[in-house]
């Protein structure tokens, strides 16, 4: 016989929280990353060329495209956040407005992920 | 249909959690420019342009040099921040709630110098000056 439990189900909002942690401290760590790379800077075009061709190999493009999701995604559903906060009836839109956040990330993410993809 | 509302209401009173709870609203919105850079330096350029004399260029002016700046604060404020609340929810012994506050209280000092001695003080004239009186 084949169960129909389906799982635990998050409540509303979990997945979307969730999401938005992860990607806030996914961006987080490259930016303290990126801070250090750039500081590399001082130290003179050689130092800062080379340690750039670094990034070009394919595992940090592909990062690359990963944090940009990310970044994409934080941004919008902030957005959607900002609204419920200071829009009184947005609580009655919670779930719409997530999937405008969905639309507007995939909107931002499939072109860039092509251009960035194409660049490859 | 009422739907639950999850731990986004105003902290109460005039306390550092409501100036907190402000200033991730506030920077979140001027970090959407940061979205702008990050489409102008990844998508639009494509990270294989970007080298030092992409950068001479941007820092010559002030306005990005400014502009950089001020994303690296906002960005790096706001960041720690959603850090420290990240610290709040998972880490409850004493002990520990100690060594993860001052892991991000120094980062933020530490970054917050090395970005900002970075933009304030590239000077590509001097380091091209220094490389050919070595």
């Amino acid at each position: 016989m084949i169960s129909s439990y389906r799982g635990y189900r998050a409540p509303e909002g979990m997945v979307s929280w969730a999401l938005h942690r992860l990607a806030g401290l996914g961006v987080l760590f490259f930016l303290l990353l990126h801070i250090v790379d750039i500081f590399v800077i001082g130290y003179g075009p050689k130092a800062f060329n080379d340690l750039l061709f670094i990034y070009n190999a394919p595992l940090f493009r592909i990062g690359e495209i990963i944090l940009v999701a990310g970044v994409y995604y934080h941004a919008a559903n902030g957005v959607r956040i900002i609204l419920i906060d200071f829009w009184s009836a947005a609580y009655r839109y919670e779930r719409q407005l997530f999937y405008g956040v969905v639309a507007t990330f995939l909107i931002l993410f499939i072109p860039s992920a092509f251009f960035m993809v194409k660049g490859l | 249909m009422t739907v639950a509302r999850i731990g986004r209401e105003r902290p109460q009173g005039s306390n550092f959690e409501l100036y907190s709870w402000y200033f991730f609203r506030i920077s979140g919105l001027l970090l959407i420019f940061l979205v702008v850079h990050v489409i102008i330096t990844h998508v639009v350029n494509d990270v294989s342009t970007i080298n030092y004399n992409f950068i001479v260029r941007r820092w010559a002016s002030p306005f990005w040099r400014a502009n950089d700046w001020l994303m690296l604060t906002l960005a790096l404020i706001h960041g720690l921040n959603g850090a420290r609340i990240a610290v709040d929810d998972y880490v409850r012994s004493r002990g520990w709630r100690v060594f993860a506050y001052s892991v991000l209280w120094s980062a933020a000092i530490i970054f917050l110098i090395m970005g900002s001695i970075a933009i304030v003080t590239f000077n590509p004239a001097a380091a091209g000056a220094a490389a050919l009186g070595r």
